[in-house]
């Protein structure tokens, strides 16, 4: 097909690679279609992967789901940037998350592509085997970066699809204990020091409904009802999937395990049946309830509520190894119909400025990835932030494997079942895992896995 | 008066008229619901994410699944469509009588009537986002309002039945203005001389409202049904804000599953094919509805 304008834009792209030394395996894959474009276009098109940027001004267009209160920390730290780099002006567009992903792919492929963006790592793989983001070997590279670097192995390698690096990880934002020491306090137990075992909880426990309060309340839904059932499958000793995610595992006798646990608190009245959706952090604002294993980014909700006393805590050890859940936000390039040199460098310089000044991102309730930052005195005065990245080398975040999000929906419908009580766990979480197997396995069909 | 030469005029031209009048309105219809219709048809056939350049033709496996028990698709989707029928069931007879009396109360005269027009008609205006949003304020069942006030832990959005009596009592107050609305004007063109006839002959009010205002009102009456079972059918964001369509899926609608499966998953082929026998029921419901007032007729 020498004759079509594709086939010559195709070669136009492989030389400028060839003769960059860039991204040479351009997947020629896109000639199956023509109003596909190669897979890879070539990376760093006469950059240095982020190191610096001289090109002439460009505006950057950079799209993320910060729509909660670290929408404004971002706003920040962007407005920082625009000030220090005069040649590069990052215009930001925030969209929810829930639509953000169906908003990319409609840019990406009507060529209005942002020039940057932020995407959770578990959402990497779907996104790079759907061809809406592009490789960033060049900027790891370019800086530097490896394993070593990082507080956690995994918001590293969750980066990777395939071989290739598709993400540079912003931050990890992990599932921990809030308490509030009011209620601990009043039921005589130590506000400084928060149970840290299966066993300590329970007496805990014991000891809040002596006093009336039901200490932990279960909630049946995503957040953060699957959060715990993961943190806590994964303490018991098993995991989501099997090794080369062919199969859910999550039906396993540590998943029945886990998840009895959970429903227990309910059965023996230390949750309230029926808990709402974000009932449980409000509940511990209102000290109706004593702990909640909720999400790093509650810091900053519980710090805006007056009088509150609360402290934060790793989540106890209740299986028999430690382990949490967690997610990771990683920069990522989308791909561009028609990609321009300039543009392309000034997003891995404003990617490489970004993951170097994350420490005024940390504020908005995340930890640090880069061991540099985690050891700042900056990042040691977060106090708060501080006990949750005690958690960072048990992080454990989902398999990076594309459409691996229809998967773990299935978790979600057995926690809400057994949580409950609608089903006991074991049958739950079984014909889940079923569910989710077949998932799993067209998946694989489907993206080539 | 017009020359017999300008009526033949009319004539001559006039076979085009209504074509070139229904023009724009075809041209919309044609690009946005006829070819979008018949390319979903062409979708379902096959295994389809717009994204990736392989887009395998399965014939009927699309279809077949959602029949074929233990498949990945079927058990979601026929409880979903479970899930749209009982809502259907639960919210069509309410939205149906209620804004009939209100519409009756609001027709009479009473100073402060257009207030009242205003108030109840007011709900309408507002997204499904904001009616969500507020509902699961008022209904939440730990810290909302209503159980606050009634002392109660009733769990109004996480519990059968009590998740349905949520859904339909949040849809009757926002949608029922608009059925009301509807009414409103049926009533008003009922002529008054029946009522004058009938309370001549001595009817009572209740006879009147039988004899004289049921009637009169039938083919309005049709049309609230119609589109309020569709409409009924339609529902997907209540449950998406206020239940997530828990517990488990028990209150997921069949358009909250398509939505799932066609933009969170990215499998378009399933979603169209769920599409359309969702909108074959549809069909049927709304042919035996007809049908049913039809039969009344004659």
């Amino acid at each position: 097909m020498p004759d079509s304008p594709f086939a010559s834009e195709l070669s136009r792209r492989r030389f400028m690679a060839w003769t960059l030394g860039a991204g040479a395996s351009l997947a020629l894959g896109g000639c199956e279609r023509s109003s596909t474009p190669p897979s890879t276009p070539p990376g760093a098109q006469g950059t240095t992967g982020g190191k610096g940027y001289s090109g002439p001004s460009v505006t950057l267009a950079f799209w993320n789901g910060f729509t909660g209160g670290d929408g404004a920390y971002i706003r920040k730290i962007v407005e920082d940037f625009n000030k220090a780099t005069p040649a590069i002006q990052v215009r930001m567009n925030i969209y929810p998350w829930a639509n953000f992903f169906q908003k990319l792919a409609g840019a990406v492929i009507s060529g209005q592509a942002p020039d940057v963006a932020v995407m959770h790592v578990d959402s990497i793989p779907t996104n790079a085997a759907r061809n809406l983001i592009t490789p960033i070997d060049d900027i790891a590279q370019a800086l530097g970066l490896q394993e070593s670097n990082f507080t956690s192995p995994v918001a590293w390698k969750g980066g990777i699809y395939k071989g290739r690096r598709y993400g540079i990880p912003l931050d990890l934002h992990p599932l921990g204990m809030f308490f509030n020491k009011a209620v601990l306090e009043k039921t005589g137990l130590n506000p400084d020091k928060p149970p840290q075992t299966g066993d300590e909880y329970m007496e805990a426990l014991e000891q809040l409904k002596g006093h009336g309060i039901q200490g932990h309340w279960m909630s049946p839904f995503h957040f953060t009802g699957t959060f715990q059932f993961q943190s806590l499958l994964w303490q018991f000793g098993g995991d989501l999937f099997d090794k080369d995610v062919t199969q859910a595992t999550f039906d396993s006798d540590a998943g029945v395990q886990a998840m009895t646990w959970m429903v227990e608190l309910v059965k023996k009245g230390h949750s309230p049946e029926n808990v709402a959706q974000d009932a449980d952090v409000i509940a511990l604002q209102n000290g109706q309830n004593a702990f909640n294993w909720n999400g790093i980014w509650q810091i900053n909700a519980l710090a805006e509520v007056p009088q509150l006393r609360w402290g934060v805590a790793p989540i106890p050890k209740i299986g028999t190894q430690p382990a949490v859940w967690g997610n990771s936000h990683q920069f990522v390039l989308p791909r561009q119909e028609s990609p321009n040199p300039d543009r392309q460098a000034a997003a891995r310089y404003f990617i490489q400025w970004m993951s170097q000044r994350s420490v005024d991102w940390l504020k908005s309730g995340k930890i640090p990835v880069l061991r540099s930052v985690a050891e700042s005195p900056e990042f040691q005065a977060m106090k708060a932030q501080v006990e949750f990245a005690k958690q960072a080398p048990y992080i454990r975040i989902p398999p990076a494997v594309a459409g691996i999000n229809e998967a773990l929906a299935l978790v979600d419908r057995a926690v809400n079942l057994s949580v409950l009580g609608k089903e006991p766990p074991a049958a739950a979480l079984k014909s889940a895992a079923a569910q989710a197997t077949q998932v799993v396995r067209y998946n694989r069909e489907k993206y080539g896995d | 008066m017009k020359t017999k030469a300008q009526t033949a005029s009319i004539r001559h031209t006039g076979r085009a008229t209504p074509y070139l009048f229904l023009a724009p309105y075809l041209l919309l219809f044609g690009t946005f619901v006829l070819l979008p219709a018949l390319q979903g048809l062409w979708i379902s056939l096959h295994d389809w994410d717009f994204l990736l350049p392989r887009r395998p033709w399965v014939g009927l496996r699309n279809y077949t699944t959602l029949f074929s028990p233990g498949s990945r698709d079927s058990g979601d989707f026929w409880q979903s469509m479970k899930a749209t029928g009982l809502f259907t069931l639960f919210s069509v007879p309410p939205l149906v009588v209620v804004p009939l009396l209100v519409a009756l109360l609001l027709n009479r005269q009473f100073p402060g009537r257009s207030f009242f027009r205003a108030v109840y008609f007011a709900p309408y205006v507002l997204g499904v986002a904001v009616v969500g949003l507020l509902w699961r304020f008022l209904l939440d069942p730990n810290i909302g309002l209503i159980n606050h006030y009634l002392s109660a832990t009733i769990p109004w959005t996480t519990a059968l039945p009590w998740a349905w009596i949520s859904l339909v009592g949040m849809t009757v107050w926002w949608t029922l203005g608009f059925n009301a609305l509807i009414y409103l004007a049926g009533l008003q063109d009922i002529p008054r001389e029946l009522y004058e006839a009938a309370k001549v002959d001595g009817a009572t009010r209740s006879q009147q409202f039988l004899h004289v205002t049921l009637p009169g009102l039938k083919p309005v009456l049709l049309f609230v049904f119609t589109v309020t079972i569709l409409n009924s059918a339609n529902m997907f964001g209540q449950s998406f804000l206020v239940t997530q369509g828990a517990p488990g899926n028990e209150t997921r609608t069949a358009l909250m599953l398509i939505a799932e499966t066609g933009l969170r998953d990215f499998r378009m082929g399933s979603a169209a094919a769920m599409s359309y026998v969702l909108a074959l029921a549809l069909l049927g419901v709304s042919a035996l509805n007809f049908r049913l007032f039809r039969q009344e007729d004659s």
